[in-house]
């Protein structure tokens, strides 16, 4: 079929107008409740406030990398020991300081030993070395509890060695801590409660938004209408997308000037990964909304199917490397762990986008699956 | 003759500077059928809220077979059944579990309960039925098992609310024959409908307009005093002044 | 003359078994108004569906203005107007929001249409800046059914529009209506009110999803068998009882005031009856033959 330019021109331009209007609704629905509107953005707030207690974990299998500038006896007997510990997968393959510090940035590593050359002379002649540590901080409590499982392990070691010599030997452990030299514990919850903060109100906000429209039946005057239906999805997302940035920013800003810790990296990529993850979230509550026919519902789903396995899943408040396997593929399925890391890597490493562009193209992924899939599943009837 | 079951005088309901009911006085007699009519919004739901010790009047006084409104709510609440336009059991538990449940509540005791709920499935003729979910039933008769229900525990008075919204004529007559029975039992009857034929099938009914009552008499008496032929009519006459609605 | 409304043998079945719509078949006619009367669960509301596309049907077919309701959906939906059972606007958007939201929905303009709402409106107007839900009953009703009208739709379906509403408010929601059917607009129109069939030019009386007869008002209640007989009595109960145990009664029961009566007989001797009632301490009784209303009739059809 042929349409007239002008016609084509005059459908165009009512899809705009409807949109505009139904966009303009669904702000005014979100302004008018209140009650919602003070959760939305105190709920931020009181997060970051709720999260300032860090928890404290045990860590295993954390991935370490050793530089060995010695390689000489005292060197490998000390990182035999390391590598038998079971707190450690240790990675030798690292050459050089900066292959080092990449892999820190990758996230591939969280702590580093580094053997200065001459270490086993100073150690037998001078009775004392100097050893460095470098610990991954953008994680607080992972980084004191690894730095103090290595200088254990050295004590152990020396313990040995002094049974035999008269004069005491003594390693001197030099520990750095990167990216988060002081140890914020906000470093890390500020990540987790943008994704939990995004998760909550994209998922459990556009889902009851579009519900509500099927339960007070405005749905059925909807549908009866030239409005294309999946226009009615369409708006409903816009206006959370835009809620959940002021979100983003509000809690920047508190980071920022509250909690002291800013962001080192691009804040245009962090709010361009930020509107990603906004986006799956949406596509999750609209999948959730197709799904399910009561507010009731909608809101339990949101709650127990998406918030817990972000808590759980998304390594902020529990390390993934300690889950069973099992656990550890499952987190893979979360959109929340990939946001999480990569919101880590932005604001606390200040990685560039080629740090994370492997993390982003996953959560795309997911996005893209989800959309087909709550498309695929809209119906333009009722049941 | 006995002291009225329900009494009210001047009682008044206030939210605000909105005046919900306003000093409605009336009395009602034992087994009879009263049928409370009145527009949307006049204040029926709000009146009869008061009376079955829901809400705590703003002034004036009504005793409830024998108790007051204001401080003996939970007595009243023992004497009473409700019934309201909603469906009221539980549409996932069975006819039968739903007469235990509901007996339960009220205090029956085991004993009783078994007999009530047998003779009730016989009354009702829902033998086949007893064992299905209340869900399966078609409206007409879940309304009068809903109505059996709220008069399991024998009360003095039991409350309607508008019981027979959009059942079938044949079934609304049956629903009458129910509360026709009640009455002969000595059950005061207190109806809300807006079936104006209904309306005839009471001993008397008052017609509020405006959260006042406008209108108290017999049928009969209301049409001759009215000068008209049917109950619908004097309803038009009385409620067509009206200022509010819900 | 295109038939607004044509249904043939549609049926809708829910959970495998449950039949709610069983093959019905009825057509409505350019600018009249089509009751559909029945009992709640009677399969209103999934005919109501079925017509304008939002359910599809499990056999049968139908059109409106000539479009197939499964194929031809989208025409419908541009087409038609619905007011659903429930009030379903926006509650927290006031009348004018309401109405500006649903007329750039449906693709117009208030001014567009505003002689067909005009009269409605008008009462509504002082109301403009309230939130829909903080409107009286009627005056909700009112605003659906602006909402409904803003697209000039050439067939209106209201799915009991005056159910639990007060009988002076109901009385008001038929003179707009007669108004609208004025203005060439089809109406389908459901109700459980027996007394409102009278105000349709054709209506279906419908129980369990089946149609038990579909005519005008006059019709139906012409096609009554029997002479309908009203009887009066002090005491009603007392005359229900003594009728019904007298074997020369085909049926009855009470009608407002009144009990109707129907005799096996097609000239019943009154006096006998008389007699019999007097015999059996029914006082004051006043017996006369009266018309035939529809609800007589459906109970007719029903007991049947």
């Amino acid at each position: 079929m042929n349409w007239p330019a002008a016609q084509n021109e005059a459908i165009k331009h009512l899809a705009m107008k409807q949109f505009s209007i139904f966009i303009k609704k669904e702000f005014t629905h979100v302004l008018r409740d209140r009650k919602t509107l003070l959760i939305l953005f105190g709920m931020p707030v009181v997060q970051i406030l709720i999260f300032g207690f860090a928890l404290t974990n045990e860590v295993k299998n954390a991935r370490i990398a050793i530089l060995d500038q010695a390689n000489d006896p005292a060197s490998h007997q000390l990182i035999t020991k390391i590598a038998a510990s079971k707190y450690f997968e240790t990675e030798q393959a690292v050459m050089n300081r900066r292959q080092m510090e990449d892999a820190f940035k990758r996230g591939s590593i969280r702590l580093a030993v580094i053997f200065p050359a001459n270490f086993n002379n100073e150690l037998l002649h001078q009775h004392n070395a100097g050893i460095q540590v470098i610990a991954d901080a953008s994680d607080p409590n992972n980084a004191t509890t690894l730095t103090s499982y290595v200088t254990a392990i050295i004590q152990d070691y020396l313990a040995a060695l002094n049974k035999t010599g008269q004069t005491p030997y003594r390693i001197s452990p030099e520990i750095r801590m990167l990216y988060n030299p002081q140890l914020k514990g906000a470093s890390n919850f500020v990540p987790g409660v943008m994704a939990l903060v995004l998760m909550l109100v994209c998922v459990m906000m556009t889902a009851v938004s579009i519900v509500k429209e099927k339960e007070t039946g405005t749905m059925e005057i909807l549908l009866v209408s030239s409005f294309k239906p999946l226009l009615v999805i369409a708006s409903k997302a816009v206006p959370y997308l835009m809620l959940s940035l002021v979100n983003v920013a509000s809690i920047l800003l508190l980071s920022v000037f509250v909690l002291d810790l800013p962001v080192n990296g691009n804040v245009f990529l962090l709010f361009a990964e930020s509107t990603l993850f906004i986006i799956t979230c949406l596509t999750l509550g609209i999948f959730i909304s197709v799904k399910t026919s009561s507010q009731q519902v909608a809101m339990l789903i949101s709650l127990m199917g998406m918030l817990l396995p972000t808590i759980l899943f998304s390594g902020f408040m529990f390390p993934i490397e300690n889950m069973p396997v099992a656990l550890q593929l499952i987190s893979n399925i979360i959109p929340a762990k990939w946001y999480y890391i990569i919101v880590k890597a932005i604001m606390i490493k200040g990685s560039g986008f080629n740090a994370i562009w492997k993390e982003t193209l996953i959560l795309s992924g997911i996005t893209v699956f989800l959309l087909i899939v709550s498309l695929k599943s809209f119906k333009i009837r009722l049941s | 003759m006995n002291e009225p079951v329900i009494k009210t005088n001047k009682l008044t309901k206030r939210f605000g500077g909105f005046i919900a009911a306003d000093e409605i006085t009336f009395t009602v007699d034992q087994g009879e059928i009263f049928g409370f009519l009145g527009a949307n919004g006049a204040g029926k739901t709000t009146a009869m809220r008061m009376l079955c010790g829901l809400s705590i009047p703003s002034s004036g006084q009504a005793t409830i077979a024998g108790f007051d409104v204001y401080k003996q709510t939970e007595q009243i609440k023992k004497n009473i059944g409700y019934m309201s336009q909603k469906f009221s059991l539980y549409e996932d538990l069975t006819i039968l579990e739903n007469i235990r449940f509901f007996g339960g509540i009220y205090g029956l005791s085991d004993r009783q309960l078994k007999t009530k709920s047998e003779e009730l499935i016989d009354k009702l003729g829902l033998q086949n039925e007893a064992k299905k979910l209340v869900a399966s039933l078609p409206l007409g008769w879940k309304q009068k098992l809903s109505f059996s229900v709220a008069i399991l525990h024998e009360p003095k008075i039991v409350f309607l609310d508008e019981p027979t919204g959009g059942v079938d004529p044949v079934t609304r007559r049956q629903f009458w024959d129910l509360i026709y029975n009640a009455a002969d039992n000595g059950v005061t009857i207190f109806v809300t409908t807006h079936y104006m034929d209904e309306a005839e099938y009471c001993n008397r009914i008052s017609i509020m307009v405006d959260g006042k009552i406008k209108a108290l008499d017999s049928p009969a008496n209301l049409k001759a005093s009215f000068g008209v032929g049917s109950m619908d009519e004097v309803f038009y006459e009385l409620a067509r002044g009206a200022k509010r609605s819900d | 003359m295109m038939e607004a409304v044509v249904v043939k043998d549609l049926s809708k079945v829910y959970d495998k078994d449950k039949t709610a719509v069983d093959a019905v078949s009825f057509s409505v006619e350019q600018g009249e108004i089509f009751g559909l009367i029945g009992p709640d669960g009677a399969g209103k509301t999934s005919i109501f569906r079925m017509l304008t596309t939002l359910l599809l049907p499990d056999g049968g077919s139908a059109t409106v203005d000539g479009f197939d309701v499964v194929k031809d959906y989208k025409q419908i939906r541009s087409r038609v107007g619905y007011m659903p059972g429930k009030f379903s606007l926006y509650q927290d958007l006031t009348v004018e929001e309401n109405l500006n939201f649903f007329a750039v929905i449906f693709n117009t303009t208030v001014q567009e249409n505003y002689h067909l709402i005009k009269d409605i409106y008008m009462q509504l107007e002082p109301f403009k800046t309230r939130r829909a839900g903080k409107l009286s009953g009627g005056m909700k009703q009112k605003l659906a059914l602006c909402c409904a009208l803003i697209h000039k739709p050439s067939v209106l379906f209201l799915d009991e529009p005056t159910t639990g509403v007060d009988p002076v408010s109901r009385k008001e929601f038929w003179e707009m209506l007669k108004k609208l059917k004025a203005q060439n607009i089809s109406i389908v129109v459901s109700t459980p009110y027996m007394d409102e069939a009278n105000l349709c030019d054709h209506i279906a009386l419908i129980q369990s999803g089946k149609i038990l007869s579909v005519d005008s008002p006059a019709n139906i209640v012409r096609s009554y068998p029997e002479d309908l007989y009203a009887i009066k009595a002090e005491n009603m109960r007392s005359l229900l009882k003594a009728l019904h145990q007298y074997n020369e009664v085909l049926d009855s029961y009470a009608f407002g005031e009144y009990a109707h009566v129907a005799f096996k007989d097609k000239h019943p001797d009154l006096s006998k009856i008389r007699t019999y009632l007097e015999q059996q301490g029914v006082n004051g009784t006043d017996l006369k033959k009266t018309e035939v209303t529809i609800e007589d009739s459906f109970i007719k059809l029903l007991k049947n």
